[in-house]
């Protein structure tokens, strides 16, 4: 499973970093990253699913 | 200025959210129009219209083409040529549109992100134990008064480098700021000058002896090369404390007056601190205190409501946040609540630029009200006074304390 957030669509909410810390960073602008390559480590798949689930702009994307 | 106007009889045609009903509390009445008539419509404010549900919200809070930013607060009758223009308008980026508006906010973002918050929480932690240290052995606190008011006023004059002691100059220049949107121009101007004459003073004492505050990097800023306009610097420091201010201090309270009421819920937050990143963002969906406004630019359906060139949209985050559609149980406060897309802090270009700053100080205000009162109860649910108007918050809430 992989995360990418689309930064057109990212208004900087943080509810990706505030939730999901290991999967998820702010830039220096306070936007949102993704750690690493996007990869979700086993175990943090809900994690990665309710981040998606609670981003008010729907920027982030799961690839399975 | 309100206590004139007949009461609302009919909030699907003659809504108002000065209405003591709505002030009380405007959640059935959303709830109502949500199913009956989603964007209602009032003749009052020289025309307004209100969608309820959060589709509408969203699709309004986007749409940057045929709504205007140029002013955020109703005010009494159409703005017309009177309000400041687009794209920068006066308090930018509030009010402002693009392009402008990505210029202004791009230049606040790295003061506001989470790493550049974090330096605050421990000046915000000692504020709270020092708010809360006179009520050690007291059995009553009023959590707006005596604590939630003063969080985001301090936090806020510390981040600019303005004097602490002048915190009820803050708050009453809110109200100026709020108010003022209602008053002919000229006394306008005339409301406005003790405000202008502080902040010059303040902004004149930084240039004089340089620190390192909010308030330099906007002297410091530049857009391609300038530095910013006067006017630029005034407006957003103006914003700062006008949007810093009310909205957290309403977050707070409302956190408290419904822990206030739910014991259990708080001793649940006492043990399992974990819970806390959760329990905020549902204070934040139920009790979203800012309801902000748009202007419509021409002319223009919307969903079959024949909106006309500077109508008042009251673009309401707060009734966007409790619609059935998009929440399990909307009107059921659920302190763990997993899946919530909630549109406290707006959504689109202006989402707020304070979001994570708000929500430092509502988990440390929380923590700490948590960790010293080991009990605490409305002392009379009959006798809470909530804000009028766009910002909704508690503004005086008794509780016994042990
Ligand atoms: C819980 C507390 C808060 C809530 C619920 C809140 C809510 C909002 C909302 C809904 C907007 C969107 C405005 C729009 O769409 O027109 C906004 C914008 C803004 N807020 Fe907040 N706010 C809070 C605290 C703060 C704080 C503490 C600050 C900073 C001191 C702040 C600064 C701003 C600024 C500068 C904007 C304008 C952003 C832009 O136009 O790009 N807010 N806020
Ligand atoms: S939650 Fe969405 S909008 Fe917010 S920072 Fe993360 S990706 Fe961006």
């Amino acid at each position: 499973m992989k995360v990418t957030i689309d930064p057109d669509k990212c208004q900087g909410h943080g509810r990706c970093f505030g939730g999901a810390p290991d999967l998820f960073d702010s830039d220096d602008l306070g936007q949102g990253i993704v750690i690493g390559d996007g990869t979700v480590p086993a175990g943090l798949e809900e994690a990665a699913r309710l981040a998606q689930a609670n981003c008010p702009e729907y920027a982030i994307e799961i690839t399975e | 200025m309100t206590i004139s106007k007949p009461p609302v009889e009919d909030f699907a045609t003659d809504f108002d959210h000065t209405d003591p009903e709505w002030v009380a509390n405007p959640f059935p009445i959303w709830d109502e129009l949500r199913e009956t008539c989603p964007v209602a419509h009032t003749e009052r404010y020289g025309g307004a219209w209100l969608p309820t549900r959060y589709e509408d919200v969203s699709a309004i809070a986007h749409d940057t083409e045929h709504f205007t930013s140029r002013t955020v607060v109703i005010g009494n009758g159409r703005p017309g040529d009177d309000a400041p223009p687009a794209p920068m308008g006066v308090a930018p980026p509030i009010s402002s549109d693009p392009p402008f508006h990505a210029i202004a906010r791009r230049l606040m973002q790295p003061a506001f992100s989470p790493k550049s918050i974090e330096p605050y929480n421990e000046f915000t932690r000692n504020l709270c134990r020092r708010l809360l240290a006179p009520f050690s052995d007291a059995s009553q606190i009023d959590i707006s008064a005596d604590y939630a008011e003063h969080i985001p006023t301090l936090v806020i004059a510390h981040m600019i480098g303005f004097p602490p002691e002048d915190e009820a100059l803050f708050r009453e220049f809110v109200h100026v700021v709020l108010e003022a949107v209602d008053a002919p121009i000229e006394e306008r101007i005339e409301m406005f000058e003790p405000i202008r004459i502080y902040f010059e003073q303040q902004i004149m004492d930084h240039i004089e002896n340089p620190r390192d505050d909010l308030t330099d990097f906007l002297l410091n800023a530049e857009i391609a090369g300038q530095k910013l306009a006067p006017e630029h610097v005034f407006g957003t420091m103006v914003l700062l404390i006008v949007a810093g201010i009310d909205t957290t201090w309403s977050a707070i309270g409302s956190s408290l007056w419904y822990l206030a009421q739910h014991p259990d819920e708080a001793e649940r937050l006492r043990h399992d601190p974990e819970l806390m990143s959760l329990a905020i963002e549902e204070f934040l969906r139920a009790f979203a205190p800012v309801n902000m406004a748009r202007l419509v630019k021409e002319d223009f359906d919307f969903n079959g409501c024949p909106m006309k060139k500077d109508d008042w949209i009251l673009l309401s985050f707060p009734a966007a946040n409790r619609d059935p559609e998009v929440f399990e149980d909307a009107d059921k406060v659920i302190i763990d609540r997993k899946v919530n897309r909630h549109a406290a802090f707006g959504l689109g270009i202006h989402r707020c630029l304070g979001s994570n700053l708000a929500r430092m100080e509502m988990r440390i205000a929380i923590e700490e009200f948590l960790a010293h009162f080991s009990s605490f109860s409305l002392a009379d649910p009959s006798d809470v006074v909530w804000s009028q108007g766009q910002v909704r918050g508690v503004r005086k809430a008794v509780v016994n304390i042990s």
